[in-house]
């Protein structure tokens, strides 16, 4: 079965600031990692392999030309190969273009059983990408997946996590599935992979390559407009209640019954 | 059909297949001596039937589909109402409070719509809570969420009515459903909406959200597309007020079997929640992380919770450590929760727990070191043991509460 995993390149840390002479992120000497809800996709991609005993997986990314990066940390886990899909043309893409540009490179691998990416990215956290690349492909998806209970050649059998517990769903092949961080554990980079990363290809598709109608990708495929970014007020500290611990418990208690009373 | 149609059927290539019919979210396109003719008030040129079709025998035209959308045909703001077990969830009430306010400033209407089976008696709840009209689709297939029957009868909904603005929760369902829905219709969806307002001058709907795990706020709009969606943070939004004496009209429709098969097949629906109360939900969270140190001291904060009534959270420390099941984690990898009270023990308050949590009430940190990143988001913070001050805190509340 090929499957093909969907990463993203984000920022290392969350402490991201802004410059507010041009609202724009700045991210200079910020080190840039593989979305953590990714690396269960790719990790999970490869059990999969591992457990069929055939099969290819597919790492592909979207992003500007530095995000090779990732995708060669995605081969130093093992996967088969890498395709980075960068474009001048891409930029400025909302969920909905990326989400319409992915489709297109999953169409352009072709035959591929399942699409494999983590339940949302950490700097945007939209969860949009997922559903949009499956919408657009029309074919099943399965949100926020926990375990892979089953895997056929033309179904799975497969836990979806909801807010009371989860769902038990079984969905044809091909699907896109997008994964939580319960599936698995990620595996650490082996010596191999890692010389097979510094070594391997990454071919370079662009928006001609995919075939992409000019409307639907970048700025100008993007139905959304970001007008305004800004720092929110940080949260500041509060009080330190002092005192042997019986009276700063009573203290708080009376301090905590407006809020817990309503 | 004529030539000069957005879209068209060349009816010498088309063989009859109907791929096309089958392929189409809105029911536009029917056979008519085995060629397919589309019906252009349904159409909404998604393009589905063009990508469908193995004999490249439609077109869509694309200097047509250049022609700006008539944004005065769209209407209305739309609540996505959202039902578990027949029972409408308490982020749908939210969202008809924020889109009370929203439709008095665009001088339209509040709708809600339903999808259930036997759901009937619950479009009276939206009515109340101040939804003038509820369309509701009522169906066995519909009784518990399945992202292909819920893509396609919001969309068809959507496309018939056409809303100025649609919401719905950020939750697990919203946000697997509404991405689909606005890839078909094109729309601009912005996620996770923690405020929201209408611009005065454009009349668009200003969308505000965090990224980066909070640090960043961004406010969006979608100037070009209708409907403009947006799913919203569960327990951001205040609820709208119940009012039994409000007036509201119930309109059904029907959808034929096409549109509500699922490919994909819900075969089990799990509750594991070792509390009653959902975290998501629940507007008091008590949370231990590593300072807890054993499953077996998690007790004391499970004894808190319960009298106060709330849920059980946990860092990412205390799940790494197996005190206690993953569900409970709050935080970037876990949940995010949005509680009025959240009492921090044994927490240091790395970032990534912060993000999941900084947006309540009121914080509480207990903490041994004094130096611990909790406090400085804190609203009352004590440097001590928790295993002394908690269940203090836990007999001062059986007393009070009691009362």
């Amino acid at each position: 079965m090929k499957i093909i995993v969907l990463i993203k390149q984000v920022p290392d840390t969350t402490d991201v600031k802004i410059d507010p002479e041009t609202n724009t992120l700045k991210r200079e000497g910020v080190e840039s990692i593989i979305n953590p809800f990714d690396m269960y996709a790719i990790e999970e991609a490869l059990r999969i392999r591992e457990r069929l005993g055939e099969g290819e997986v597919v790492a592909v990314s979207m992003g500007p030309p530095q995000a090779e990066e990732a995708l060669r940390e995605a081969v130093s886990m093992g996967v088969d190969s890498a395709i980075l899909i960068s474009d001048r043309k891409f930029a400025g893409s909302d969920t909905w273009a990326t989400s319409y540009t992915l489709s297109q490179a999953a169409r352009k691998i072709g035959d591929y059983g399942l699409i494999l990416c983590g339940k949302q990215a950490s700097d945007g956290d939209t969860a949009q990408v997922g559903p949009g690349v499956s919408m657009h492909l029309n074919i099943p998806q399965v949100t926020y997946v926990k375990k892979i209970e089953k895997l056929g050649k033309v179904s799975a059998l497969v836990e979806r996590m909801t807010e009371e517990g989860y769902d038990i769903v079984e969905t044809p092949l091909p699907a896109v599935l997008t994964v939580v961080k319960e599936i698995n554990e990620p595996r650490l980079p082996s010596l191999k992979g890692k010389m097979k990363a510094k070594k391997c290809e990454i071919p370079v598709w662009t928006a001609e390559d995919l075939s992409c109608e000019e409307e639907k990708i970048g700025l100008d495929g993007s139905p959304t407009r970001v007008i305004k970014v800004f720092t929110p007020p940080p949260r500041e500290g509060g009080r330190i209640l002092q005192g042997d611990p019986e009276e700063v418990a009573k203290e708080l208690g009376d301090l905590l019954k407006k809020a817990i009373i309503g | 059909m004529k030539e000069t149609d957005a879209i068209i059927v060349i009816d010498e290539k088309c063989v009859g297949c109907t791929l096309c019919v089958k392929a189409c979210p809105f029911g536009a396109i029917t056979m008519e001596d085995k060629k397919a003719v589309i019906e252009l008030a349904k159409c909404t040129l998604c393009g589905a039937c063009v990508e469908a079709c193995k004999f490249d025998a439609i077109i869509i035209q694309k200097k047509e589909e250049a022609k700006a959308v008539d944004f005065s045909l769209y209407k209305d703001v739309w609540v996505f109402a959202e039902q578990k077990k027949g029972e409408v969830q308490s982020v749908s009430f939210e969202l008809l409070g924020k889109g009370r306010e929203l439709a008095d400033k665009l001088g339209s209407k509040l709708c809600a719509v339903l999808l259930g089976d036997g759901m009937e008696k619950a479009c009276r709840s939206l009515i109340e809570r101040g939804a003038e009209k509820v369309y509701l689709v009522d169906s066995p297939h519909l009784k518990a969420y399945q992202d292909d029957p819920y893509t396609k009868v919001l969309t068809s909904l959507v496309a018939k009515y056409k809303p100025e603005i649609v919401l719905s929760g950020a939750t697990t369902i919203g946000r697997s459903l509404i991405s689909r829905v606005a890839v078909t219709l094109r729309a601009g969806l912005t996620a996770d909406c923690t405020g929201l307002d209408i611009d005065p001058e454009e009349k668009l709907l200003l969308q505000t959200r965090p990224a980066f795990g909070g640090n960043i706020m961004a406010t969006i709009i979608s100037p070009n597309t209708r409907p403009q969606m947006a799913t919203v943070r569960h327990k951001v939004m205040k609820e709208a007020e119940s009012d039994p004496s409000r007036k509201g009209e119930i309109i059904k429709e029907e959808f034929g079997e096409d549109a509500l098969a699922s490919r994909s097949k819900l075969i089990d629906i799990v509750e594991e929640m070792e509390e009653t109360v959902n975290l998501a939900e629940a507007d008091i969270i008590v949370s231990g992380g590593r300072g807890v140190a054993s499953k077996e001291n998690f007790s004391i904060i499970r004894d808190l919770a319960l009298v106060l009534n709330g849920a059980v959270g946990a860092s990412r420390a205390a799940v790494d450590a197996d005190l206690i099941p993953y569900s409970h984690q709050v935080g970037q990898t876990g949940k995010t929760v949005c509680p009025k009270v959240y009492i921090a023990c044994g927490i240091s308050g790395q970032i990534q727990h912060l993000i999941g949590m900084s947006s309540a009430d009121v914080i509480v940190a207990i903490n041994k070191d004094p130096e611990a990143p909790i406090f400085k988001v804190a609203t009352y913070g004590i440097v001590g043991d928790l295993f002394k001050i908690v269940p203090l805190l836990t007999e001062h509340f059986k007393k009070t509460l009691a009362k």
